[in-house]
Order: structure tokens, then sequence, then C-alpha cells
């Protein structure tokens, strides 16, 4: 089975990014990480792979930067990357960005697409859906438990109120949820294999589709803060502080 | 005049909150309202959107399958032909869905996370927040309409406006080949204990502090004594030691509790951006940089296996 994982490096979420003053888009470093909630998806397809002897391409858009969050991808065990890196690109919506993924994936052939639900970053939570419509396919989103049996790909979708079990055949796009597997952790191995694994770089142009982004931001400002309270030190009767304000608050 | 249109999702307690409260946002713009209901849509259902100000709904039915590709095909010809100005969505699983496939069948941008939207002389500006909701963020279409939205939940208020019985136009779901191939075989529910987490008056919520995952049960004792919902971060939920259905943030729930206890929480934004507007927040944290003591009304720098049994133990002997 060819399984394609959409993956996104994203500035490291322990220091806050910024935003450009006059194109109020993210700043992107050169050093940019994987997406946590990537790497659940990465383990889902590298499982799914290792069952039907297949393989796992990352798909990725953005700028490459020095590809440290791609090779983490590649040192947990896929195969190959393609990264579509354009300056024409930068800011681009969901819906651009599907476009342009859904020409990557096409372009490669796949099976499966496999997607976490939203980025870290932007997390619209989009662009799966959007992508499963450019593809033509079927888009299982939610997953907290994927399997495939032949051309069948099942799995549990998260509801409001529990789970539904859903199949579809392939091709098809599973969006999972964190949690869905464990991620490996990259072995020294993998790590230096990864260094050597295929890295495919291209434009907007290379995939001949061209995009356009329609929503603009015409403003940042901060939100009304939250004057945060009184800070106690447990003394061991911080908890009659806590009776008290539950107290004032009528909640008890 | 603007003509607005909210879809709604039916869910096992009828029409899906959000969708009411965005009907009740939406009545505010003035113009037409309808409702565009999936769902089966009993009459008490279709009053429902009625009374919050639809005064039309296009009634979707689904089959046993998946239907949220044949709902974007459906709502994308009924746009084609009613040309809506907004369409608007709530951030739930088959909202995002259908917006999404949507958006791409009719090459229309999407505002996503929408906290605030106002319309001004069919000027639609959308603000969503960043970095915690730390940050607001406004944001405009550069598309023609209709311009498509998806907003969280408890942005806005549900309340009737006391309208009556909406007229009805029933939608068939077409057949949209592979894309639509997907086939619902069983659905589960959860029974959770308690309170329901998003209409709960008072939210225990445990984070990594717990330190293990039968950590979890000193928060449970607390909220069963409070009768309140139990909650998670994500860290915890991405452990395998809380279920899913317990994630308050940006990728999980949004509450606006009376009292949000955080036991055990740093705070981080993706945390934080789903309980900051919380009424009273107490926190519990051993580290006094956490980020959480920035929102609390009353924090504690203190060990949470210290202070909740005592807790549990005052409010037991009242």
């Amino acid at each position: 089975m060819r399984v394609a994982v959409c993956v996104k490096q994203i500035p490291d979420p322990a220091s806050p990014y910024d935003l450009d003053p006059d194109t109020h888009f993210v700043v992107r470093p050169t050093d940019q990480v994987l997406d946590d909630t990537d790497r659940y998806g990465v383990e889902m397809g590298l499982q799914l792979a290792e069952q039907t002897e297949g393989t796992v391409t990352l798909v990725s858009m953005g700028p490459s930067g020095n590809l440290q969050g791609i090779r983490q991808a590649l040192a947990m065990g896929a195969d190959k990357a393609v990264i579509i890196d354009d300056g024409t690109l930068q800011g681009s919506d969901s819906l651009a960005t599907a476009g342009i993924l859904a020409a990557a994936i096409q372009r490669e052939g796949f099976d499966l697409v496999i997607a976490g639900t939203e980025s870290t970053d932007g997390y619209a939570g989009i662009l799966p859906q959007q992508l499963a419509e450019f593809l033509g396919v079927p888009a299982l989103t939610f997953a907290k438990k994927v399997s495939v049996e032949g051309d069948t790909v099942r799995i549990e979708r998260q509801t409001q109120t529990g789970y539904d079990e859903v199949e579809a055949p392939v091709p098809a796009l599973v969006s999972v949820t964190a949690g869905v597997v464990e991620p490996r952790y990259p072995t020294f191995k993998g790590i230096m294999q990864a260094k050597s694994k295929p890295v495919e770089t291209l434009t907007a142009g290379d995939l001949g589709v061209e995009v356009t982004t329609k929503q603009k931001i015409i403003a940042i400002r901060p939100a009304p803060e939250r004057a945060s309270g009184e800070l106690i030190e447990d003394d061991g009767e911080a908890h009659l502080k806590i009776v008290a304000l539950l107290e004032q608050a009528k909640v008890i | 005049m603007a003509k607005t249109w909210v879809f709604v999702e039916e869910t096992e307690e009828g029409p899906a909150t959000v969708g009411l409260e965005l009907l009740t946002k939406a009545r505010g713009f003035g113009g037409e309202l309808a409702a565009v209901f999936l769902g089966n849509g009993s009459e008490e259902n279709l009053a429902a959107l009625g009374a919050h100000g639809a005064s039309k709904v296009f009634h979707m039915t689904p089959s046993d399958a998946l239907p949220t590709a044949a709902a974007a095909a459906a709502l994308a010809d009924l746009a084609g032909s009613h040309s809506p100005d907004l369409i608007l969505f709530g951030l739930t699983y088959t909202g995002r869905d259908v917006a999404g496939r949507l958006s791409a069948r009719i090459g229309k941008t999407i505002l996503s996370n929408a906290t605030d939207i106002a319309m001004e002389g069919g000027m639609v500006t959308v603000t969503n927040e960043i970095l915690g909701g730390m940050t607001l963020v406004d944001a405009i279409f550069e598309n023609d309409p209709p311009y498509l939205v998806i907003a969280r939940p408890k942005s806005f208020p549900a309340e009737p406006s006391g309208g009556g019985a909406p007229e009805i136009e029933t939608v068939s779901l077409p057949d949209v080949g592979h894309a639509g191939s997907a086939i619902v075989t069983a659905s589960h529910t959860e029974h959770l204990e308690g309170p329901k987490l998003e209409d709960a008056a008072i939210v225990v919520a445990a984070g990594r502090g717990i330190g293990t995952e039968e950590g979890f049960a000193v928060i449970e004792e607390l909220a069963s004594k409070l009768g309140a919902a139990t909650a998670a971060t994500r860290a915890i939920v991405d452990a395998g030691w809380v279920a899913y259905s317990k994630q308050v943030g940006q990728t999980g729930k949004t509450v606006k509790p009376d009292v949000y206890i955080a036991a055990g929480v740093s705070g981080a934004m993706q945390h934080l951006v789903g309980m900051k507007d919380s009424k009273v927040i107490i926190a519990i944290n051993k580290d006094e940089e956490a980020p959480i003591f920035g929102v609390s009304d009353l924090g504690v720098v203190g060990d949470l296996h210290k202070v909740l049994p005592k807790l549990i133990e005052a409010l037991g002997n009242r």
C-alpha cells in the first residue's frame, strides 16, 4: 500500500512564534521542528506500510529551512519526502495548501493519505477534508483507531458522544487524532539513514498548479486581558482558601 | 439584504447547540436566515431551528453512509441556486467535514476557529484567537460570496427568538461516487458519569502534574464531590491516561463553567484557549512560573496530591 503522510514543519512551540508586522505571516525560522501531532500520522503510516509491504512518502508544504522536522519523520522510518517550498505560496490559506498537496500526492500516486486533524500553529482544522475533496476520495476523519484489511480501511471516528465505526474502500484519506498510536522514537540507525533518504523539493510551477489565497488578515490586536488574582503558597491550609472561593462563587 | 445560512447537525439531544448559537448570532445580521439541517429531523428539532430564528430549513436526511461528502455536494448545489452571502458552521467533527469539502468543491476559502463575526454593509469580518487567546486576529474574505466561516462553540449564547415554524425544503443527498463511499457500520455512545463537560457548572481538569494515569483518581473523586465534570489537557490525553472526549483546548472542547479547577495544568496556550473564559479559575501547580497562574483568580503553588485530598475532606465535612 502506498501511503502518503502529510506533515508540517513548524516553529518550536516551546518558543511562541512571531508574526511579521507587515504581512501578518508567521515568521518561520531556519530551525523548524516536526509538528508534534504529525508524529501520530507518521507512525500510523509506517505501521500500515509495514503490514502491507508498502511505502511511506512524506508530503509537506512550506519553507524547507534546514529540513530538521522532515528529517525527524524520515528518521522514524518514512521512505522519502516531497516538499513544496515556494516563496509565492507564503501565507497560503488551507484551501491553497490543500490544492498544492493534492497535486503533489496525485503526482506520487497513493492508496491512502494520512493527515493530522489540525496543525499546532495554524489549526484551521479543515485541510484533510479539502484535500480529500480535491482527490475525490472519502475522508475518514478524526480517527482514534485505524486498520486496513485488503482494500478496505476501517476507523473508529470520534463523535460528540462516543465513536462510530466507519469503513471505505481505498483510495481514501484518514485524519488521525493525537494518541491514535504511540509514535516510535527514531533509532540511531534511523537518524543516520534519514540523512541520505531522498528529499525532493518542488515549486507550484513544477506541479503545474496555480493557487491563490482568498483571505486576508486586517488587524492583530491584544485580547482584553484577564486580570490574574491571588497567588498563594500552600502552607497546608490552601484548601480552605479554595473552599472559600467556591462558596463565594455560589457553587457549593 | 444579507442572506445567511447556518449548517446544523442533529445530535442525540436535538440540533447541535453550536448551531443554535450561530442562528442566534446571525439573527443580528438582519436579512434572511435559513438553517441547513443534517439529521432525521423530528418536528421538535425542526421547530427548535425556527424558534432560534430560521425562517427556512433545508433538510437533509443521512443514510448509513458517512454523509459528509454528499452533504457538501448538496450544499454546493443549493448555494449555487440560492446564492447565500454567508454560510456558518460550528466547529464540530461533522461541521468541519462538510465545510472543508464544500470549500474545496466551490473554491471558496474558510475562516476557521471564529470567536466573533461582524457584518457591516455586506462586509464580513471574522475574529479568531491565537497564542492561547492572548491575541485576536481580524480577517476578511477576498473571494466573492458565499463566505464560509467555522465558529468555535460557546462563542455566542443560544437564545430563542420566539420564531414560528420554519418553511421546510427537503433536500436529497446526491450520489457522489467514490468520495461518498464511506459507510458507518456501527455507532457507540460512551456513557460518562456525571454532568456533560460542555454544560457542567464546575469542571475539574488534570494535566501532566497528576504524575501517572492512576493520579486521575483524585480528580474524579473531587469532581464527584462537587458534582463537576472532569477534563484533561492534551498532554495526558496523548499519553493515553484519559479519553479524548475529555480534552479541553484548541484541539478539544471549549468550556465556560462557573468554576474551573486546574490541577497540575501548566497552562499551555493549546489548553488556555479552551477554558480561559471560565468565570472563576482556580489553579494548583508546583511551578510558580506556570502560565496557568496568569489567568487564575486563585493560584495555589503546591502539590495537588497534598491539596486535593484535604479539599475533598473539607468538602465532605460540610
